[in-house]
C-alpha cells in the first residue's frame, strides 16, 4: 500500500514538473494540475497510511486512537483541492486572454525566432 | 453576551470582507458609492490597527510585550485556530492601512473606472494581508496567502492589455507553484510534529528526536522556499520586476506590501521555530537567509542601475529592500546582534512607505515628461452613461504642480536611496552600527555593509537620472495636468515619510523591544497556549 501510494506521488509529480517546464500553456496547466493531485495525495498520506477505517470517533466511552485514522490532514486536503481548483480555473482564464491577445499558446506571448 | 474588546483583533479582516462582499452588490455605475465604502473600510482597518499597536505595547506591568488571542469559534489554541496579535504582526497591520488608503485614493482619478471590480479585489486583498498577519496556524496561514494571491492576480491584471496578461500568466504560474511548494511543507511539518499551530511548535521542537529532525528541517525548508517566492529572493524573483512594472500605479503601491508578506512570515517563523530556545534546531537556515538576502540586493542594485524607466527602478528597489530585511534577519537567527533586526525592520517600513510613493509618482512624471495622457472616460468607459457618476474634475494645472512634483520625488528618492536625514538614512546606519559589533563573528558582516552603501548609491544614480531628465530635460512648455486625487495620496505618503523620519525615537524604540520580544518565543508560545476560552471566562464570572 505505502509502495503504490508512494510511486503514484513520485509519477504525478516527476511529470508535473517536467510539464510546468513546457512552453505551451496547456501543458503548463496540465502539469499543474498533476502537481496539485501529487500534493493532496501527499498531504492524505501525512496522517499515517490506514486503510478501511474511519476518521471519526464515537462519542463518550474509551476510545483507541489506533483503530481511527487521522482526521486532520483529510480536512487538509478537502480546503487544498478546493483552493487549488480554484486557481486553475482562474489560470485557465488568464491563459485563455493571453491566447486571444498575443495569438500564440507560448507562455512568454511570442513564438521563439528561428 | 456583550461584545468584549478581544473582538477587534478580528476586525481587520472582517471589515474588508465585509466591504468587499458589499461592493459587489452595487453595478458598475455607481463607482463612487463602492469607493466610499472602500474608503470607510480602509479607514476603519487603519484605526483598528492603530488601537491593535498600542494595546501590543502593553504596559509595564507585562513588560511592554503584550500579546492579543482570538480564540476563534472559542476552541482552546493547539485545536482551533488562534489569531494572534504581537509588535511585530500589529505593525504590519497597521503598515498595511497607511499603503491601502492612499492607494485606494489614488485609484479614483482614473482606475477604477478601467475594469470591474476593483474596489471588491481592492478589498479582498486587504483582507488576505491581514489575516496573514495574524495568524497563527500554518494551515490558515495558507489559506489567507491564496485569499491575497486571487485578489493580487485579478488586481495586476485590471485594466487589461497585453503586457498585463503576459506578466500575469509568469506570475499566477509561479505563485500556484510555490503554493504547491508551500502545502508540502505544511503537510510535512504536520506529519512530523502532529501540530500546526505556531505556538505549539515552538515547544514542539526541542524535544523532536534525531529521526524526526531531518525531516523536520525538511519541512521547514520547502516552506521557506515558498515563502523566498513571495519575497521576491533572488534566484526566485525573476518575476517580480516586470509583474510589478506592468500593475497599474495604486496596484503597484499596494504591491510593495505583498513581498513584505513573504518576509513578515520568514522572520516570524525562524525566530519562533529556529530561535535560540530550538536546541539542535537552533539558527537552521541562517546562513540561507543571510545569502539569499545579500545576492538579491545584489541583483536588486544592479537592475536599478540597468533599468531607465521609474517603474522598473521602483520594482528592483522592492527587491534590494526585502533582500535587506532578509540578510538582517538571517544575522539576528545566526546569533548576530539585535540592534540589526530592528534596524532592518525600521528600514523596512520606511522603504516599504518610499517605494509605494514612488509606484504612485510614475503617472504624473511620465505626463510630465509627455510620455502619457490623462486618462479621461472617453477611452475607458465602457458604462458610458447619462446617470453615470459625474467624473471628478479637480485638476491642478498651475506652475506649483511641477515643484511640489519634483520635491515629493526628492524626498522620496532621499528616503529610498539612504541619504541623511529621513528614514531609510536611520535605518541603514543602525544596521551598520550592529554590524559592525558583528565583525568578529561573522566575515559576512563587511560583504552586508558594503552592499548596504553600494544599493544606496545605485539607487541613488538611478534615480538621479530619472530625475534630471523629466524635470530639468523635459521639454513640456505646458504644465501637466494632474488631478487633485492624484496629489494627495503622494503628499500623505511623503509627509509619512518625513514624520517617520522626525519620530525616528519613538518608532526605533518600538522595533528594539519588538525584536526582543521575537527573540523570546516562549512568552508567545505560552501566552498563546494559555489563551482562556470565552466560555471559561463566563463560569469564572
Amino acid at each position: 500500500m505505502e509502495l503504490v501510494l508512494s510511486a503514484a506521488i513520485g509519477v504525478l509529480a516527476a511529470s508535473g514538473v517536467w510539464l510546468i517546464l513546457r512552453p505551451r500553456t496547456f501543458q503548463v496547466i496540465v502539469g499543474l494540475c498533476l502537481m496539485s493531485y501529487a500534493v493532496n495525495l501527499f498531504i492524505f498520506s501525512m496522517g499515517r497510511v490506514m486503510p478501511g477505517v474511519p476518521p471519526i470517533m464515537p462519542r463518550g466511552g474509551f476510545v483507541d486512537p489506533t483503530a481511527y485514522a487521522d482526521p486532520l490532514p483529510q480536512a487538509l486536503v478537502l480546503t487544498a483541492i478546493v483552493i487549488s481548483f480554484a486557481t486553475t480555473a482562474l489560470f485557465l482564464v488568464v491563459m485563455i486572454a493571453s491566447r486571444g491577445l498575443t495569438g500564440t499558446d507560448h507562455v512568454d506571448g511570442t513564438e521563439k525566432q528561428p | 453576551m456583550s461584545v468584549s474588546p478581544e473582538h477587534l483583533i478580528i476586525a481587520p479582516i472582517v471589515v474588508p470582507f465585509l466591504a468587499g462582499a458589499l461592493t459587489l452588490i452595487y453595478d458598475e455605475r455607481q463607482r463612487r458609492a463602492k469607493l466610499a465604502i472602500g474608503l470607510l473600510s480602509c479607514a476603519a482597518t487603519l484605526l483598528a490597527a492603530i488601537e491593535l499597536l498600542a494595546r501590543s505595547k502593553g504596559s509595564d506591568l507585562t513588560g511592554g510585550n503584550d500579546i492579543g488571542f482570538y480564540l476563534l469559534g472559542d476552541w482552546s489554541a493547539p485545536y482551533g485556530i488562534v489569531l494572534v496579535v504581537d509588535r511585530l504582526s500589529a505593525m504590519m497591520l497597521v503598515l498595511t492601512g497607511l499603503l491601502a488608503l492612499p492607494a485606494l485614493i489614488f485609484s479614483a482619478a482614473g482606475t477604477h473606472r478601467q475594469g470591474q471590480h476593483f474596489h471588491a479585489m481592492f478589498q479582498f486583498l486587504l483582507m488576505g494581508l491581514n489575516g496573514a498577519f495574524l495568524t497563527g496556524d500554518l494551515f490558515n496561514l495558507f489559506v489567507f496567502f491564496e485569499v491575497l494571491l486571487a485578489a493580487s492576480y485579478g488586481l495586476l491584471m485590471h485594466g487589461g492589455g497585453e503586457a498585463k496578461v503576459r506578466s500575469g500568466l509568469h506570475y499566477i504560474a509561479i505563485n500556484l507553484a510555490a503554493s504547491l511548494l508551500f502545502l508540502v511543507g505544511v503537510s510535512l511539518v504536520y506529519g512530523v510534529t502532529g501540530t500546526l499551530n505556531m505556538a505549539h511548535l515552538v515547544q514542539l521542537v526541542p524535544g523532536l528526536n534525531d529521526d524526526q529532525r531531518p525531516l523536520f528541517h525538511a519541512g521547514a525548508g520547502i516552506m521557506a522556499v515558498a515563502f523566498l517566492v513571495k519575497a521576491g529572493i533572488w534566484p526566485l524573483a525573476f518575476w517580480l520586476p516586470s509583474t510589478y512594472a506592468a500593475g497599474a500605479p495604486p496596484v503597484a503601491a499596494l504591491f510593495a506590501v505583498m513581498t513584505k508578506v513573504g518576509v513578515y512570515v520568514l522572520v516570524r517563523l525562524s525566530f519562533l521555530i529556529f530561535g535560540v530556545h530550538a536546541g539542535a534546531s537552533a539558527g537552521f537556515g541562517a546562513q540561507v537567509l543571510l545569502a539569499g538576502g545579500l545576492a538579491t540586493v545584489t541583483f536588486g542594485l544592479l537592475g536599478v542601475l540597468a533599468s531607465r524607466e521609474m517603474d522598473r527602478v521602483a520594482a528592483f528597489v522592492v527587491m534590494v529592500s526585502s533582500g535587506t530585511v532578509i540578510a538582517a534577519a538571517g544575522v539576528v537567527t545566526g546569533g548576530g546582534p539585535a540592534g540589526v533586526l530592528s534596524a532592518a525592520l525600521f528600514y523596512m517600513l520606511g522603504s516599504t512607505l518610499a517605494v509605494s510613493a514612488a509606484f504612485l509618482l510614475i503617472e504624473p512624471m511620465r505626463r510630465l515628461g509627455g510620455e502619457a495622457e490623462l486618462i479621461t472616460d472617453d477611452e475607458t468607459d465602457d458604462y458610458d452613461d447619462p446617470d453615470d457618476d459625474p467624473r471628478p474634475e479637480m485638476v491642478l494645472a498651475f506652475p506649483g504642480a511641477v515643484t511640489v512634483l519634483s520635491l515629493a520625488f526628492a524626498v522620496t528618492m532621499i528616503a529610498l536611496t539612504g541619504l541623511p536625514p529621513l528614514s531609510g538614512f536611520i535605518g541603514k546606519l543602525g544596521m551598520v552600527q550592529g554590524l559592525l559589533e558583528d565583525t568578529g563573528r561573522d566575515g559576512w558582516a563587511w560583504g552586508f555593509i558594503a552592499l548596504l552603501f553600494l544599493s544606496g548609491f545605485a539607487t541613488l544614480l538611478a534615480t538621479l537620472r530619472i530625475g534630471i531628465r523629466t524635470f530639468w530635460g523635459s521639454e513640456a512648455i505646458e504644465p501637466p495636468r494632474i488631478l487633485a486625487l492624484e496629489f494627495a495620496p503622494i503628499l500623505l505618503l511623503v509627509t509619512l515619510l518625513v514624520v517617520l523620519s522626525a519620530k525616528a525615537e519613538v518608532t526605533l524604540g518600538y522595533m528594539v523591544d519588538t525584536t526582543d520580544a521575537l527573540l523570546r518565543p516562549a512568552i508567545y508560545a505560552e501566552g498563546v497556549l494559555g489563551a482562556p476560552r470565552a466560555e471559561d471566562a463566563e463560569v469564572a464570572e
